[in-house]
This record gives C-alpha cells, sequence and structure tokens, in this order.
C-alpha cells in the first residue's frame, strides 16, 4: 500500500491549495486520515460517517440486484417471450446501470464543485442518495431527466441548507418529487415502468403481449374505483393479480428498487443488525400506515381499494422501500426518541391516506414522507419543550 | 434518604492495560510544577518570585478574583521558572524540589472553610453549575462525592483508600461543617458491603449500578437531586476528602498521591506512589514498551496530553500511555472499510460486535474525519440524562443562553459529555463545546 500512500502525498504536492479537497476525497476513501485527537476524548468510536454510509449502501445491494432481474422478466413479460435468468439478468442489468451511473455522476460532481468551493473533502451523504435516487426511479426514465433531477435535489434539497447532515427534506425523494411535478408524463401513467415499453408501442414492428396494460399494481387498484376497474373485485385482484406470494418476491412492475419485500426486509435486517436505522422509527411508519390501511378496511363499503387488507396494502408500492431507507434517513428525521414515533407513525399514515384517498397520485409515499421530513422539526420542538418544562416545573418546586 | 441509583445508559470501554493491585514508590524527582490550566476559568495572581524558597504548602499564586483561594506548593523547594504563553498566560510554574521536604504548619483549629482555603486544598472542592473551583462565599446545597471511579482502566479507590479510613472519616467531618445540607457519597452497588465508605459515619451513603458514567459525580447528582437553575453543590474527589482528613488531623497538608499507571503500552500496569505535580518522565521512564505514544495525565476519556516532559495534573489519580494513531491506515485492512474484529466499537458495525474480545488495543486516530451531526440518538444510548445532550451542543454552538439554561446547562459538566465525544459518528469534541458553554454562562449569567 505504499506506492498508494506515496502517490497520493504527491499529488498534494503537485495540485494547487484549492483542489486539495478533491485529492482529499479520493484519499480518505483508501486510507482512514492520519488525524489525531487534540483535546477530550483520546480515543474515539472505530465508526465514522464513511462506514455507516457505506453499510446503507450494502443494504440496499439486495433490491438493487433483484431490481435488475425484475427489470429483465418484465421486459420479458412485456413481449410475451420467456427467456433464460441470465438473459434477464442482463437486460436489467444495462437498463438500470446506466441510471445509477448518471446519478452518481452528476450528484457527485455537484458535490465536488461545492466541497471545492467550500474547501472541504466529499461529505458522505450523497453516496447513500446517489443509490436510492436510481432504486426508486421507473425504468425509462430519460438519462436527462434523471441528470437534471439529481442537479436540482443535491443543490436545491441539500447544498443551499448547507450540506449533508444540514438538509430539511430527503435529498433523494426531492429528486423523485422533482421528476414527478415537472415531468409528469414520463413518471406516472402505464408506458414507463416497463423497460422499452413506450418504444415498442411506437414501433410495429414489436410485439406486444396480448392485453399487456404495464400498469402497477398500484395504477390497477386505483382504476377499482373508477368505471374501468382493471379486476372485477378486490379479491379478484388478490388471487388473480398481485397476491400476497408476489408481493413478497417482487415480480411485478413498479420503481426498480421498491417491489420486492424480501429484498427490502434483508436490507432492513442489515440495517437493524447493525443499529444504523432507528428501530422506533421503522416500527412506527408500519404501524401508522397498518392503522390508516386498517381503518379503509372498516369504512370500506363497496370502495373496492379500500377493501384490500391492510397488510397486502402495505407491501405494494412503496411502502415498505420507504419504510426502510427513506423515512430512517436520521437527517430528515425527528431526532429525540419520543418524537421518532410520532413522526415515523404519522408519514406512514399519510402515506396509506394519499395513496388510497387521492386518486391523482397512484402512491403516496414519497409526498407523506415529505410532509413528515418538514413535520419533523416541529415534532422535536414539542418533544424537547416538555423536557424544558419539566425541569421549570422542577425549578418552581424548589424555589416554592 | 438513601438511594439505590440504578441507571441503563452507558459504556464501559474494555482497554488494555488494566494496573494491577501493587503500589510501588517513586523517587522523588527534582522537578515539579504547578499548572493554572489544571483549574478551567482561574486566573492566577503570582504570590512568589523565581527564586524564592518554598516549602511544601507555602502559597505560589491565588485567584485573582477570589483571593482567598491558594494554590500551593507540593513540595518544598526553590522556584525556578514561569513558563508563559500567549499574552503573558501564565502556563506553568516550575519547582525545583529538595531532597527532604519542609512543611508550612497550618492551625486547624479555626474554622474549616478557613482552614482548607489556607491550607491549598480548597481547589479540591468543584461546584456545579459551571465545574469550577468552588466559590466560597456561596453555601452550597449539598455536597457530593463519588466513592468510585468508572472510567476506562480507572483507579480501585477502594485500594488506594485501604489504609486512609480515619483520614476519611475526618475528611467528611470537616465537610459536613462546609454544608447545610448532607454530604452524598455514591458507590457502586455490587461492592457495598465491603467497601470502606460504609464505615464512615455523618454521610448519605447512595449505591448506583451499572457502567460508565456511573462513577461520575454528575450522574450521581443527577439521580439524586437534579441542580436547578441559582443553585449550587459542590463536588470533591473521594481521594481529595482523605486529605482533607489529613490536614484536619496532622496540621499539614499530604501532597502525595496513589496513581494508576495504566495503558496498552505500559509494561506492567500497577499503582505508584509519587508526589503531585510530578514530571511524567520520573514515572514512566523504562516502563514503557513502544516509542510514539501519547502519555495522558487522567484517564482515555477526560484527562490531559501532557507528553513525556509534562507534569501530572492536579486533580488526577491516573496515567493512561497509549499508542498515537497518527499514521494513514489502508481502508480495506484495518480502515474504516475493514472487517474490524480487533475495532472498538459501540455501533454494530464490526465484526468485534458480534465477538468480542477481552479488551481492545486502541490508538488516538479519530478514525473518520469531522462531519456535521448526522446520526440520532446515538448520545442518548450513553448519556444517562433527562437532558437533550444534541440539542444542547447545539444551543451551545449556536451561542444562544436561554436555549442552554432551559436544557440544563446547570446540570453537566464537560465529563458528562465524554462518552458521547467517544461514540459520535461525526467525530464532534463535545466536552470542548460544553466547556465553552460553561465559560458564557458564567461570564453572562452568574
Amino acid at each position: 500500500m505504499k506506492f498508494l500512500r506515496n502517490f497520493f502525498d504527491k499529488q498534494y504536492e503537485k495540485v494547487g491549495h484549492k483542489w486539495h479537497p478533491l485529492v482529499e476525497s479520493f484519499d480518505t476513501i483508501l486510507f482512514t486520515p492520519n488525524h489525531t485527537t487534540k483535546s477530550g476524548a483520546h480515543i474515539r468510536d472505530a465508526v465514522d460517517l464513511k462506514r455507516t454510509m457505506m453499510f446503507v449502501i450494502l443494504a440496499m445491494v439486495p433490491c438493487l440486484l433483484f431490481g435488475m432481474w425484475n427489470v429483465g422478466e418484465q421486459h420479458f413479460v412485456m413481449l410475451g417471450e420467456s427467456a433464460e435468468f441470465g438473459d434477464k439478468f442482463l437486460h436489467g442489468a444495462l437498463r438500470v446501470l446506466p441510471i445509477v451511473a448518471v446519478s452518481y455522476g452528476v450528484g457527485l460532481a455537484v458535490e465536488f464543485i461545492f466541497g471545492i468551493i467550500k474547501g472541504h473533502s466529499l461529505h458522505e451523504g450523497y453516496l447513500v442518495s446517489g443509490m436510492l435516487i436510481p432504486l426508486i426511479m421507473p425504468v425509462d426514465t430519460p438519462l436527462w431527466m434523471v441528470a437534471v433531477a439529481v442537479v436540482f435535489g443535491v443543490v436545491i434539497g441539500k447544498e443551499v441548507f448547507g450540506g449533508t447532515g444540514m438538509n430539511v427534506v430527503n435529498v433523494a425523494l426531492t429528486t423523485r418529487a422533482f421528476l414527478f411535478f415537472a415531468h409528469p408524463t414520463s413518471m406516472s401513467g402505464n408506458t414507463v415502468w416497463t423497460s422499452g415499453f413506450g418504444a415498442a408501442k411506437a414501433d410495429a414492428a414489436v410485439k406486444i403481449a396480448d392485453g399487456y396494460t404495464g400498469a402497477t399494481p398500484l395504477g390497477e387498484l386505483a382504476s377499482m374505483t373508477t368505471d374501468n376497474p382493471a379486476y372485477e373485485s378486490i379479491t379478484d385482484f388478490t388471487t388473480n393479480g398481485i397476491t400476497m406470494a408476489r408481493a413478497l418476491t417482487g415480480d411485478y412492475l413498479g420503481s426498480i428498487g421498491e417491489t420486492s419485500t424480501i429484498a427490502i426486509l434483508i436490507g432492513l435486517g442489515f440495517l437493524l443488525l447493525t443499529r444504523i436505522a432507528s428501530w422506533r422509527i421503522v416500527v412506527s411508519f408500519f404501524l401508522g400506515g397498518f392503522v390508516m390501511a386498517s381503518i379503509f378496511n372498516l369504512v370500506a363499503g363497496d370502495n373496492a381499494y379500500m377493501q384490500l387488507p391492510a397488510i397486502h396494502q402495505l407491501l405494494l408500492g412503496g411502502f415498505m422501500f420507504g419504510m426502510v431507507f427513506m423515512i430512517t434517513d436520521p437527517v430528515t428525521a425527528s431526532q429525540t426518541s419520543k418524537g421518532k414515533w410520532f413522526y415515523g407513525f404519522l408519514a406512514g399514515f399519510l402515506a396509506i391516506l394519499i395513496r388510497v384517498a387521492n386518486p391523482a397520485y397512484p402512491e403516496g409515499v414519497m409526498l407523506a414522507i415529505l410532509i413528515a421530513n418538514v413535520t419533523a422539526p416541529l415534532i422535536d420542538h414539542m418533544v424537547i419543550n416538555s423536557n424544558i418544562k419539566k425541569r421549570e416545573k422542577r425549578l418552581a418546586k424548589a424555589s416554592a | 434518604m438513601a438511594k439505590a441509583i440504578k441507571i441503563k445508559k452507558g459504556l464501559d470501554l474494555k482497554v488494555k492495560g488494566k494496573p494491577e493491585l501493587t503500589i510501588s514508590e517513586v523517587s522523588n524527582s527534582s522537578h515539579y510544577s504547578v499548572k493554572p490550566a489544571d483549574f478551567p476559568s482561574l486566573t492566577p495572581k503570582m504570590v512568589v518570585k523565581v527564586g524564592d524558597k518554598v516549602k511544601v504548602g507555602t502559597p505560589i499564586f491565588h485567584d485573582k478574583y477570589r483571593e482567598a483561594i491558594n494554590y500551593v506548593s507540593p513540595v518544598s523547594g526553590e522556584i525556578e521558572g514561569v513558563v508563559r504563553g500567549a499574552k503573558r498566560k501564565i502556563l506553568e510554574v516550575l519547582i525545583k524540589a529538595d531532597k527532604d521536604f519542609t512543611f508550612e504548619s497550618i492551625d486547624t483549629s479555626g474554622d474549616t472553610k478557613e482552614t482548607i482555603l489556607k491550607s491549598g486544598l480548597w481547589p479540591c472542592i468543584k461546584q456545579r453549575p459551571l465545574d469550577i473551583v468552588a466559590d466560597y462565599n456561596k453555601s452550597p446545597l449539598a455536597i457530593y462525592v463519588s466513592g468510585f471511579d468508572s472510567a476506562p482502566l480507572a483507579p480501585d479507590y477502594e485500594y488506594i483508600l485501604k489504609d486512609k479510613k480515619s483520614e476519611l472519616q475526618a475528611g467528611f467531618d470537616a465537610l459536613a461543617k462546609l454544608t447545610k445540607g448532607k454530604v452524598n457519597v455514591t458507590i457502586e452497588a455490587a461492592g457495598k458491603n465491603t467497601s470502606i465508605f460504609s464505615g464512615v459515619t455523618g454521610i448519605e451513603l447512595h449505591t448506583i449500578n451499572s457502567k460508565h458514567p456511573a462513577g461520575n459525580v454528575g450522574t450521581q447528582i443527577h439521580a439524586i437531586a437534579p441542580i436547578n437553575k441559582g443553585e449550587t453543590v459542590w463536588t470533591i474527589n473521594a481521594v481529595d476528602v482523605a486529605r482533607i482528613g489529613t490536614l484536619m488531623t496532622k496540621g499539614t497538608i499530604d501532597t502525595t498521591k496513589v496513581v494508576a499507571l495504566t495503558g496498552s503500552e505500559v509494561k506492567a500496569p500497577a499503582y505508584y506512589r509519587l508526589v503531585s505535580g510530578a514530571k511524567m518522565a520520573d514515572l514512566v521512564e523504562g516502563k514503557i514498551s513502544s516509542e510514539n505514544v501519547r502519555y495522558i495525565s487522567g484517564n482515555l476519556l477526560t484527562g490531559e496530553n501532557v507528553g513525556k516532559e509534562g507534569f501530572l495534573g492536579f486533580y488526577e489519580n491516573q496515567v493512561t500511555v497509549i499508542p498515537e494513531g497518527d499514521q494513514h491506515k489502508f481502508s480495506f485492512t484495518e480502515g474504516w472499510m475493514a472487517p474490524g474484529f480487533t475495532k472498538l466499537s459501540n455501533s454494530q458495525t464490526f465484526l468485534s460486535s458480534l465477538l468480542p474480545k477481552k479488551a481492545y488495543d486502541i490508538d488516538t486516530n479519530t478514525n473518520g474525519e469531522e462531519r456535521a451531526f448526522v446520526m440520532s440518538g446515538q448520545y442518548e444510548k450513553v448519556f444517562p440524562f433527562d437532558i437533550y445532550p444534541v440539542q444542547l451542543l447545539k444551543a451551545v454552538i449556536t451561542n444562544d443562553i436561554d436555549k442552554m439554561e432551559k436544557l440544563g446547562i446547570y446540570e453537566v459538566a464537560p465529563e458528562d459529555f465524554a462518552l458521547c465525544e467517544f461514540v459520535c459518528t461525526s467525530k464532534i469534541n463535545s466536552q470542548q463545546i460544553i466547556r465553552d458553554g460553561l465559560k458564557v454562562i458564567e461570564e453572562e449569567c452568574m
């Protein structure tokens, strides 16, 4: 490793002072810096932000791999062809990896520019956002849109507030929300979820399987309350459509990484085992969603969408992915233990409420989490105020 | 009412270099020092000049604003020099010691407070809020003494004090005269029956379970009777109680102390008896197994890096020697991406959390760069106060005095945040932040 060390040491001398943050960013990825404690505690925990972030990325790997396979799977389902596992995976990888590359390339470039201006090395926040963003994109999102959205997300979502650790709303969801509102036709509807569906429709030479609509389960469910339902009844959906088993495995249409509950739960297990994600938020988010879905079950009447069993409801769409990777973002979540319960519950509750009650948005998780992000400081304020009140009461009692 | 305190939060750091229970003598060296920097927010005013002869207990300087507090020489000899820093701030007063010590004799028949002030032992008594030497003009609500030290590799007070039972009793009797309230002593629940403190009369004996910072007096105060705004309590180390006892019975001050020499780089960690203010080199010479090491006067969490040529601190009963971590570490083998069988961490991200070792080697590397706060809930796991630590730190960083008061700055000292500082993923120096906050409070609110 000596030659690598020498290489970096030389680069510091070679490049101007202004570019040191750039060299440092790469240096500190390969080498933990030689910084020592100056005062206070002479020893420090072995964990740092880089390792923490790396573990979140590792937790997303099952979702990424499954997502690649599923993109291929859905592509061949659209064509009505059968294909080997390898072909499906390869097709998916070729569609997903460019999005990952654009997300990281553009996002890190923006981060580096800010780093050089502010004179600090790369702060690790974007390493996670850069992987989250591809996983919550429909596979047919044009790459240039991904690039534009990433720039928006990083600059407006994070850097204007001061960078990693200072942002109010989740960067990945800011990116997603930007695309959702700026390019609605590319982010919703039925053509964007299957790799190559839009192009295939336009090309008469390509045969599409009979009856293939390209709709996501949530799109289909939303149609249940219209005059043109995708299924006869909710039982029809849960037995012939996306059954519980399929909701668990995830071989259906959706954003790249969000479909497989099993892959997501592997990630969750990893994050809880390493205690990076807050279990309080995860549990309360799930509870929030469950309570709302159960309320809908109770008041459903002949509204087919509301009849969908609560657990089944939660396993579809982005709910599970949001629960594990989005709502748990420690920077935008509530900071206090009590606050985390309210925060998670609120987000889960709103996610299902928006999903089911608002026909304009087939999925409510993104908006619910963004709303919860904005509410988090208020929740913390209230929790901390109760601590302050307690102290004031104690003082009043002592001086009485 | 004696309390059985139970706390759940905290963390015992398993570090190599626990001291053996043997006490050896360190022969008197010729150089000693008294350091104003050992006493936060003190402005010293010299009362001796270079070349003056001093005895054990002769005042060297006193507090410029609270003149009755004397800071005295731990040895007899000659003032060798005054080391000054920026703005002529006094850093150290060096004393060249005689072979045989002569002692100032102190009349102990008068007022107890006067006696302690005159003797030079007053600085042993600290006050909360602010964590500074106690203000003798105030009357404390109570006095708190921690009967044990739970810091990493900390000395065993029961062992150090085993022959000092009568001195302890005399010391506590003297302390009882300084407050209208109680003298509270807290000991480990596990050693309750065998404790040297259990036979002492005139004190309120509490027990506490659990791990560090259970031995921090701040933790104990918070559990017994949290400090409100406007209240003052005093704290004193158990070892110093015995020194006050010696003063009261003999009329001279005892400046010797037993220091635990600990840490992974010490060949044979054990206890040594020496004179307060001794030179580090005199203690460690020939006892250290490697070259590039850090000499800490105090424990790993709150001690001071004094270097081999530096002097032991006034309050410390421990010296810790660990390797410096000033090398770049390749990420995959020993850096941030390593599997981490040998890494000490409170996070669960290293394999050492699955296969824990009995004790770890640890160096002074920060293991990463400083970042903004990102993780939440991390401090709370090791901070047994009903206080929001991150929010309090942020109030200090933004210099919001009102918020600091509301969030409980009066109840804390820097040492209470030492574990927060250790576990912090973002490598934030919280002890220094709290010290800065206390300084602002002292200037603006006291």
